[in-house]
């Protein structure tokens, strides 16, 4: 059965979906269906929400859900994603798994309310204080965004790493005709995960949440164990190619920017150009193995995206020296028209530009 | 031989790292005797800050978290909410819940959270070295305002109990202090009363505890009663003791 639905509000009945039954947040354009829609539809399947008093208290709040084993949410736009940097810093030291959404806005400071992909750096780089990861997902429309939620607490809760959906106020204010296709999780169903704090009354020993360990050399041996999990969580990486077999320009685009890259895509083959497009569905990781694979064979790549030029630095790393990488960069939250990006794409195919860089 | 008192179950078989003459160390034990008096130990989830008490969470033989300076009230919250049956303790210090976590403290608060606060309060900043607390007495002296903390520069000390019972949600708030044996023993009745609350439902409960800080507050080790003292005299003052708020 199909419905219609607003990206946040999908976000919200496939965290639901996905066992979530704890959320706190705190309002803020364009993520606000999302606390509206947890405040009362969590309570009708026996879960609970708090309106925090800011976003700092929220992300604590879910730290301590989350620490009982209760499949736990959050979600933001920028700026208050920028103030809950060191709670994910303690969930992340303290292999807290957990799930939050950041519905972009333009950046940096207080920006606009319209959507954008400024965060990416911060999302794909821990964002917080010291080494950490998360696993972070890029929807590009709102049946990625009530499918995303089940992957993201089965790979949060595998690896124990707090999971990111990085989505943006265009895909989270946007209706779509959309199915709902992920299992319903009951959480009375799921195994109690054997660090979750609770009511001990089987005299197993007392379990700890931290994140520190002052002892010499320890912290170091706590941070080298979560590497081998991040190493492990390497082969979860997810990606999606249009039309790259035969491709002399390759788009590389995720989210809001894949779907215009995709018109793009679709332009300049009806004008016998043959570009293709290549889609992170993870961010972290990053798809770049195959990115190198297909750098044997096409030439030209071009990052596509609605910040100044962040995901074109992990496009670049996964080339390596071995294809020409382009940028096509529009920052401060505005959309970027398929049109744009044609020309780019005719400035390196058509007038063989090297090193091409736009930033609209 | 008869057996006159023993370790409370709820304190594990550990060296604590308090310095000598500091209070927590008293306030652990109560909490603990509390905890096997009320037999909640094994549902109990302790929440520890930064600060002095950060390594508590090794201390209490109970499931524990530590987390984010100041952010004590709003994790208990969060195992509150997910799981009502158990019994959660936010621990804290003066810096932890009268600077850094106030809109935590005030409002779960507010909120009526059903949740059991103890705050130490020792007007200093203890595990940093001695800076200036929010609860610092006028004149009283510290690594960043040397010369005693002057109105004029850094303002007056909170009250906590006093300002969150003008909260409609607390339900309980009582100021002790631990520097004499009337105290230590009001001090655990109180403690025994904010959890009672908490088993019976009757919602947000702090103990806010004067308590020594010698190694701070530069007391000389040839005189170790100047810090009880200091309580005596000069805290109790500016903090009376009291009850401040009890809802039944």
């Amino acid at each position: 059965m199909k419905v219609l639905m607003k990206g946040n509000e999908a976000l919200c009945e496939g965290a639901i979906r996905a066992g979530c039954r704890f959320f706190a947040g705190y309002p803020i354009t364009p993520q606000n269906e999302v606390p509206e829609y947890m405040s009362w539809r969590l309570p009708e399947v026996g879960g609970h929400f708090v309106q925090a008093e800011s976003e700092v208290a929220a992300i604590n709040m879910i730290f301590g859900a989350a620490s009982t084993g209760v499949r736990s949410m959050g979600s933001s736009s920028s700026p208050g994603i920028s103030l809950k940097q060191e709670g994910i810093s303690y969930c992340a030291g303290a292999d807290i798994p957990f799930l939050i959404a950041n519905v972009m806005r333009g950046g940096p400071g207080l920006g606009n309310i319209a959507g954008a992909q400024g965060d990416y750096f911060q999302s794909t780089r821990g964002g917080g204080h010291g080494d950490y990861k998360l696993f972070v997902m890029a929807p590009q429309g709102v049946q990625d965004m009530i499918d995303f939620p089940t992957h993201c607490y089965e790979i949060a809760y595998k690896y124990r790493v707090p999971a990111m959906i990085l989505a943006d106020g265009i895909i989270g204010q946007m209706m779509e005709s959309i199915e709902m296709k992920t299992p319903e999780i009951d959480p009375k169903n799921l195994k109690e995960p054997d660090w979750a704090l609770g009511i001990n009354n089987t005299g197993r020993p007392k379990r700890r949440v931290t994140s520190y360990d002052l002892r010499e050399g320890m912290l170091e041996k706590m941070v080298l164990e979560r590497v081998k999990r991040y190493r492990e969580l390497e082969k979860e990486v997810l990606w999606e190619e249009k039309m790259t077999e035969d491709a002399e320009i390759i788009l590389v685009a995720y989210g809001t920017s894949a779907r215009v890259s995709a018109t793009a895509v679709k332009m300049a083959r009806e004008k016998g150009i043959k570009a293709g497009l290549f889609r992170p569905i993870t961010l972290s990781p990053f798809p770049k193995k195959r990115l190198f694979e297909l750098a044997s064979k096409t030439k030209d790549f071009m990052a596509v995206e609605m910040s100044l030029g962040q995901m074109v630095e992990d496009l670049r790393l996964s080339i390596n020296g071995k294809a020409n990488v382009h940028l096509h960069a529009k920052p401060g939250g505005s959309l970027i028209a398929p049109e744009e990006v044609f020309d780019s794409i005719i400035k390196v195919t058509k007038e063989g530009v090297k090193d091409y860089a736009t930033i609209k | 031989m008869q057996l006159l008192n023993e370790r409370p179950k709820s304190l594990l078989d550990v060296s604590m790292h308090y310095c000598p003459g500091c209070g927590h160390g008293i306030v652990h034990r109560l909490v603990a005797e509390v905890m096997d008096e009320l037999n909640i130990r094994e549902k109990t989830i302790f929440v520890a800050p930064v600060g002095c008490a950060v390594f508590a969470d090794t201390y209490f033989n109970c499931d524990a978290i530590q987390g984010p300076h100041g952010r004590g009230p709003a994790i208990a919250t969060g195992i509150k909410r997910a799981k009502p049956d158990s019994i959660v303790v936010s621990y804290q210090g003066d810096g932890d819940l009268a600077s850094i976590g106030m809109a935590e403290t005030v409002h779960s608060a507010a909120r009526n959270e059903n949740i059991t606060i103890i705050f130490i309060n020792n007007a200093i900043y203890g595990m940093t070295g001695g800076q200036m607390a929010p609860t610092t007495l006028i004149g009283q002296k510290a690594t960043t305002c040397i010369y005693g903390r002057d109105p004029k520069v850094n303002g007056y000390p909170i009250r906590i109990c006093e300002l969150l019972s003008s909260l409609e949600g607390t339900r309980y708030a009582e100021r002790t202090t631990v520097h004499n044996v009337a105290g230590v023993v009001k001090t655990k009745n109180a403690i025994k009363k904010a959890f009672q609350n908490q088993v019976n439902g009757i919602g947000f409960s702090i103990v806010e505890v004067l308590s020594m800080c010698p190694t701070n507050w530069g007391v000389r080790a040839d005189n170790p009663s100047e810090a009880t003292k200091y309580i005596n005299d000069q805290m109790v003052k500016i903090f009376p003791p009291g009850v401040y708020k009890d809802v039944k």
